[in-house]
């Protein structure tokens, strides 16, 4: 077993343990707080990937960002220490169905499906050539994605007003 | 990266992701549960687009201008989505998707 493949599952391990305390975690802190090691775990997937400027924006935006403002959320909302009240969870044995059904269909089709496969890229610097793309091909994209973004942003402080104001 | 972990690796890594964040999302009663598995299956979606970059033999940098992409609208789902929670906790004092029924009415 060489090296990438140990780093691999090891990335592999934490993030799906993470992933796993999430889904499965009685306290919504808990659940929180372990999305952390999930995030992160695949940000180094990303390294392992030769993608260091998803690496960065992986760390900065949902570590930094997302799983910052979520775990405020958490801490605003009431009784977060109770079990019954912070994080019922309900319909277990129709979600495994479904969850079933809809994994076995998709590890089939992945391990039935010839993909086009190279050889895996050379590890150099991205940032260069997702610059060019995003000022290049997705150019239209680029800009409607900061339209959404400016869209979320008016809507979240109008809807906060309103609650504030109330 | 001959004996190195393949794209049936990644994939499957991401599978196991999105078969996580729709148990989450499915089971929760708790509005920013549900939203925790949502976050766990974009990040699922993104594994599988950086891994298909990497591997793609001609597609270089598309794989993850869109994984940057879907990371621009997590991050503006998760700001209104968390804004929505906080302005329904301000209004009915629960989170509790399944006490929320203001609007069926």
């Amino acid at each position: 077993m060489n090296l990438a493949l140990t780093v691999f599952y090891v990335l592999a391990a934490v993030t799906v343990l993470s992933a796993l305390i999430t889904a499965f975690s009685r306290n919504i802190v808990y659940s929180a707080f372990a999305l952390f090691g999930s995030f992160a775990g695949v940000a180094g997937i990303y390294i392992l990937l030769g993608a260091d400027f998803l690496f960065i924006i992986q760390i900065f935006i949902y570590i930094g960002g997302i799983l910052v403002v979520t775990i405020f959320a958490v801490m605003l909302t009431q009784a977060i220490a109770d079990v019954n009240v912070s994080n019922r969870v309900v319909g277990m044995f129709p979600a495994f169905m479904v969850i079933a059904v809809v994994g076995a269909v998709m590890l089939y089709a992945l391990t039935h499906t010839s993909w086009p496969h190279g050889p895996g890229a050379t590890l150099v610097p991205t940032t260069y050539g997702i610059g060019n793309a995003f000022l290049g091909p997705y150019a239209l994209p680029f800009e409607v994605a900061s339209i959404v973004l400016l869209a979320a942003l008016v809507g979240a402080i109008v809807i906060s007003r309103q609650a504030a104001r109330e | 990266m001959s004996s190195g972990p393949t794209l049936t690796h990644f994939l499957v890594l991401g599978l196991i992701l999105f078969l996580l964040g729709s148990y989450c999302a499915l089971t929760r009663r708790n509005a920013i549960g549900i939203l925790l598995g949502i976050e766990l299956i974009l990040n699922a979606a993104n594994v599988n687009y950086v891994a298909f970059a990497f591997f793609s033999p001609v597609a270089k940098y598309d794989g993850q201008v869109f994984a940057i992409f879907v990371i621009m609208l997590a991050a503006a789902e998760a700001v209104i989505g968390l804004a929505i929670i906080l302005a329904i906790y301000q209004n009915l004092r629960t989170i509790d998707v399944s006490a929320n029924e203001t609007l069926r009415d």
